[in-house]
């Protein structure tokens, strides 16, 4: 390759090269979340019989990844790119093999493995089956055919494709660091990401006020709780924010990890809380496929999309 | 003729390709089998991305074969006759009149033509492979037909080849139809390419997949550098891989700070590496990676490996440094947030339970396993209170540190090095060395191969941990079923029963069961097992032994040694038969005995005098003697005076006083020598016999 591609260049790569396949290029979803799988790009239209294909860079939070910004290789907040090929193409693997050739890596001249790794999210009731992808010894995606969301089973099986970037760009530049990733021509990851892996670490690990946080936790609980109630009984399916629900449950996912990195929760507790969050997560996937059954959607295949 | 079958997958999970293959390589047996298709030897090869059956000699055509049907019994009106003979496409008079072995009947013989193996083999094959039984599997592609459940298999089915000879077998898979075309190595081979039976090993090999396990695993072999050969790890890597090619890489020596466990824990189990050893069996600053590549001219993937590898072992350092900042000692209290088991409380709560067990076991073994009194635990407590730092309390001391490793960075990292990564912290910082190494080692035997902790105050922590595990565990009823033992009690225990044995150590086990019959019973299955299976003895000498009592296990192995040295004599079985013969002698006569004593002038002269001499020589002797074997050698010679008592003596005399008194004898017998094993449970040649012996009772 001519010239190391930046942090930038290696995205804006990718979602060329996943447009040009028939994705739809998403923007990330403005609610945190833990993982782009959350967002409802990926956990709402994985549901029900309607194709779909899309790509989008999720900025994550995990909030007891954070290392103060110390650690070269973790941090709170990290950057995925999440495709979602639903229904998956046969040749998903060869796809996104290619993507890999169309960032600069020469799989000839590299050894790729894939390695079994099941995911499974627990307060989302979605799990799945795959791989994880290892270059040269380095995990660099997460590749999971999904079975079950908000546990439903799925009609058309999807792939989920999740690069980790700054694994994947630290891998092509040649850094140890994270932090030295050069992002676009003379900045560097710390540049722009730093302050934030700091000043998050001091939050979710000594100033986050746990009563507020349970407290915020019981109104998001009860806002989405409320919503669902209220879908019963809505006569007109199709305006009803389901949307609006998830957002609510999405902010529960986030406060119970900013709660578990401040060792608020113990483990018996874990599985209760767990649970609460499963409940409502599992309502929104039931009553979104009820409500695509109301908008009439049937299972259409899109057309092959010329490489 | 020879067929040909790869279901070509997309990357097979590497432990579920042997148990694939079993079950192919019996399925595709018994497939030929069950329609005559000739006696083909099979044999099945698998690579992350295919699973191969091949058998060689099948027969092109089915033999035919000839059927006969059974229509209407003799006596049927004609015009039942006449409906059978047509559905038969015959007539009636070319129908035969004979009996199906019970009754008469009209019947036919039905010629079935034999079809093709290809015909047959394409009907069967796609249900053969979709019920491989795989751990886990998955669906791919939604079903055809609406209600109808998915194919699963274990990942996404993409080509098929099917051949016999060079014919394809034609059938589909989920869409996808069988054919002649193979695909070769990702990346080096061709995507496509036809294959007939005869090339298919060649035309794989020229695709960079070699499809031989053996020969992956020499290439993996072939490395000069000499690394420690880890045959799990081996396994794994020879089914990870369709082009082995092992590299060698090196780190930083200044990462060989770190403990070497640690270090070879990211190697092997996070990165897949070999470790490498000097010659006087340091870790070397080395290690062996295998790609599934042709090579590394450039040197590109040794270098990403050592990057990879030294980002790992700079999150090591991090979380060993972050860790050494709170000392073991200051973890114990956070131990209270830890759940060890919902109702079994907190590893706060279960530290301080160890902390008490272990220290009665400590007294315990001191004492030679003796019960202790509340006055010697009590003292123990006081000296204990006083001088907590003796070293003969190191071993307490090494208990209230046992489990606060969970709360470091390192073992939530590496959770299999929980206790090792403890001890090597308490070494650390600066415990006495014999706390460090009982810490260290408490998670002893982790199977039945492995060896027992090293100090005897491991032993006692290991012993400590997994004891108050199966007491709390049974207490509230999370009891083993079947294959379900969840908590691993069954290897608790077995760990228990090796640490005893092997240790030396006198513990009253059955005792420290705190009276739950069920955790005995649990032990003395443990116990059974162990002596059997891993130690090799007899089942029936140790059901003999162990109902003799198993309190403590090292008496309780010198009894059943004893018992395995003297039975081959010639006295041995036939007295264990005599003793058969006295238990259910006494038994028909429902005799207790208890209190009973002897009354020496009701013995009549002759047998039975000489046997209650003999007896009471032997019993005085044994109590002189130490040695099992020598008082099994006394008691077997008591056997020829045995025979003539049964064989001169009625028990059933008509005189109750006698007939009481000779129950006692035979009674006292009994009790005096089942303290070592109740021979009773040794079967003889001669135990047929015994069956019929209380009869004699009823005379």
């Amino acid at each position: 390759m001519s010239e190391t591609p930046t942090f930038q260049e290696i995205v804006f790569k990718l979602k060329q090269y996943w447009s040009d396949r028939g994705c739809i290029i998403q923007e990330p979803f403005d609610v945190e979340v833990g993982a782009g799988t959350s967002c409802p790009e990926t956990f709402l239209r994985a549901l029900g019989p309607m194709p779909y294909r899309t790509a989008y860079v999720q900025p994550s939070r995990r909030p007891a990844d954070g290392r103060y910004g110390d650690n070269p290789n973790r941090l709170y907040k990290h950057m995925q790119l999440q495709v979602l090929l639903k229904p998956t193409p046969p040749d998903v693997i060869e796809q996104y093999m290619g993507s890999l050739e169309a960032i600069g890596i020469d799989l000839r001249k590299h050894d790729l493995k894939l390695e079994e790794d099941n995911w499974e999210n627990p307060s989302l009731g979605a799990w799945g089956v795959g791989w994880q992808v290892m270059l040269d010894g380095l995990e660099i995606t997460q590749f999971t055919y999904f079975q079950q969301c908000g546990g439903i089973d799925l009609e058309l099986v999807p792939a989920e494709i999740t690069y980790g970037l700054e694994r994947l760009t630290a891998f092509l530049q040649g850094v140890d660091s994270v932090y030295d990733i050069e992002w676009t021509r003379g900045v560097k990851y710390r540049d722009v990401r730093h302050a934030d892996e700091l000043q998050y670490s001091v939050y979710n690990f000594e100033l986050a006020d746990v009563p507020t946080l349970w407290k915020l936790f019981e109104i998001h609980e009860a806002e989405a709780r409320r919503l669902l109630d209220l879908y019963k009984d809505y006569t007109e399916k199709q305006r009803f924010p389901l949307l609006a629900a998830y957002d609510h449950v999405l902010k529960c996912s986030n406060l119970f990890n900013t709660l578990d990195a401040r060792g608020a929760i113990s483990v018996t507790e874990r599985v209760g809380v767990i649970g609460r969050i499963r409940k409502q997560a599992v309502g929104v996937a039931e009553s979104w496929v009820d409500q695509a059954g109301t908008l009439g959607l049937s299972r259409v295949l899109p057309e092959e999309q010329p490489a | 003729m020879n067929l040909l079958l790869e279901i070509g997958a997309e990357e097979i999970p590497d432990w579920m390709l042997a148990g694939a293959l079993d079950y192919l390589a019996t399925a595709v047996g018994n497939l030929l089998k069950a329609h005559r298709l000739g006696e083909a030897s099979i044999r099945t090869d698998a690579t992350p991305r295919r699973l191969v059956v091949r058998a060689e000699g099948l027969i092109a055509q089915q033999p035919d074969s000839e059927e006969r049907i059974w229509g209407p019994g003799k006596s049927a009106p004609p015009a039942a006759v006449a409906g059978f003979a047509k559905k038969q496409g015959l007539e009636p008079d070319q129908l035969e009149i004979l009996s199906d072995g019970k009754v008469e009947k009209y019947s036919c013989v039905r010629k079935i033509a034999g079809r093709s193996a290809s015909v047959i083999l394409a009907d069967a094959l796609p249900d053969l492979v979709l019920k491989s039984p795989f751990p886990k599997s998955m669906y791919w592609v939604a079903s055809n037909a609406p209600g109808k459940s998915p194919v699963r298999f274990i990942r996404p089915i993409r080509r098929i080849v099917a051949l016999l000879d060079d014919k394809v077998i034609p059938f589909e898979i989920a869409g996808v139809p069988s054919g002649n075309e193979s695909s070769g190595h990702r990346k080096l081979g061709a995507a496509r390419f036809p294959v007939t039976y005869e090339n298919y090993e060649q035309k794989l090999r020229e695709n960079f997949v070699i499809l031989s396990a053996k020969e992956r695993e020499a290439r993996i072999r072939a490395v000069s550098t000499k690394y420690k050969c880890d045959n799990d790890l081996l396994r794994t890597l020879v089914n990870l891989t369709e082009w082995p090619t092992p590299i060698t890489g090196t780190f930083d020596p200044e990462f060989l700070e770190l403990p070497k466990e640690v270090l070879t824990m990211v190697m092997r189990h996070h990165q897949k590496y070999f470790s490498v050893e000097t010659p006087d069996g340091n870790l070397a600053p080395k290690f062996v990676a295998v790609t599934n590549t042709d090579g590394d001219p450039d040197g590109l993937i040794r270098h990403g490996n050592e990057r990879v590898l030294r980002a790992r072992f700079n999150d090591a350092r991090f979380f060993w440094e972050a860790d050494q900042k709170k000392k073991l000692a200051d973890r114990v209290q956070d131990l209270a947030n830890v759940t060890f088991q919902a109702k079994l409380g907190s590893y706060l709560a279960k530290t301080e339970r160890i902390e008490e067990l272990v220290l009665n076991l400590m007294l315990y073994t001191a004492n030679s396993g003796k019960p202790l009194t509340e006055v010697d635990i009590r003292n123990a407590k006081v000296r204990y209170t006083f001088g907590p730092d003796k070293p003969e309390f190191h071993v307490v001391r090494a208990a209230r540190l046992l489990k606060a490793d969970l709360t470091t960075e390192l073992v939530k990292e590496f959770t299999d090095l929980q206790g090792v990564i403890g001890g090597l912290y308490a070494r650390a910082q600066g415990e006495p060395e014999d706390v460090a190494v009982a810490i260290y080692d408490h998670y002893k035997p982790v199977s039945m191969e492995d060896s027992i902790p090293g100090t005897q105050a491991g032993q006692l922590l290991s012993i400590a941990d997994r004891l108050d595990t199966l007491r709390g565990c049974f207490k509230v009823g999370l009891i083993p079923s079947g294959s379900k033992d969840p908590f691993a009690l069954r290897r608790a225990a077995q760990g228990v029963v090796k640490i005893l044995v092997e240790g030396k150590l006198r513990l009253p086990i059955q005792s420290l069961c705190e009276g739950s019959m069920q955790l005995e019973e649990f032990l003395a299955e443990r116990i059974r097992h162990y002596f059997r299976e891993i130690r090799g003895f007899k089942y029936d000498e140790v059901n003999a032994v162990l109902s003799s009592g198993w309190d403590d296990l090292l008496d309780l192995e010198e009894r059943l040694e004893a018992v395995r040295d003297v039975r081959p004599t010639e006295d041995f079985e036939p007295l264990a038969a005599s003793f058969k013969r006295i238990r259910n002698i006494l038994k028909q006569a429902q005799f207790e005995g208890l209190g009973d004593t002897l009354d020496e002038s009701l013995l009549e002269l002759g047998p039975e005098t000489e046997l209650y001499e003999k007896f009471t020589a032997t019993r005085a002797a044994c109590k002189m003697l130490s040695d099992y074997r020598a008082k099994l050698e006394q008691i077997a010679a008591l056997r020829p005076h045995v025979d003539q008592f049964f064989d001169r003596i009625m028990v059933n005399a008509p005189n109750p006083a006698v007939r009481q008194n000779r129950l006692t004898l035979l009674h006292t017998m009994l009790a005096e020598f089942s303290t070592i094993a109740d021979f009773s449970e040794i079967v003889t040649n001669s135990a047929l016999h015994q069956e019929e012996m209380p009869k004699e009772l009823i005379k």
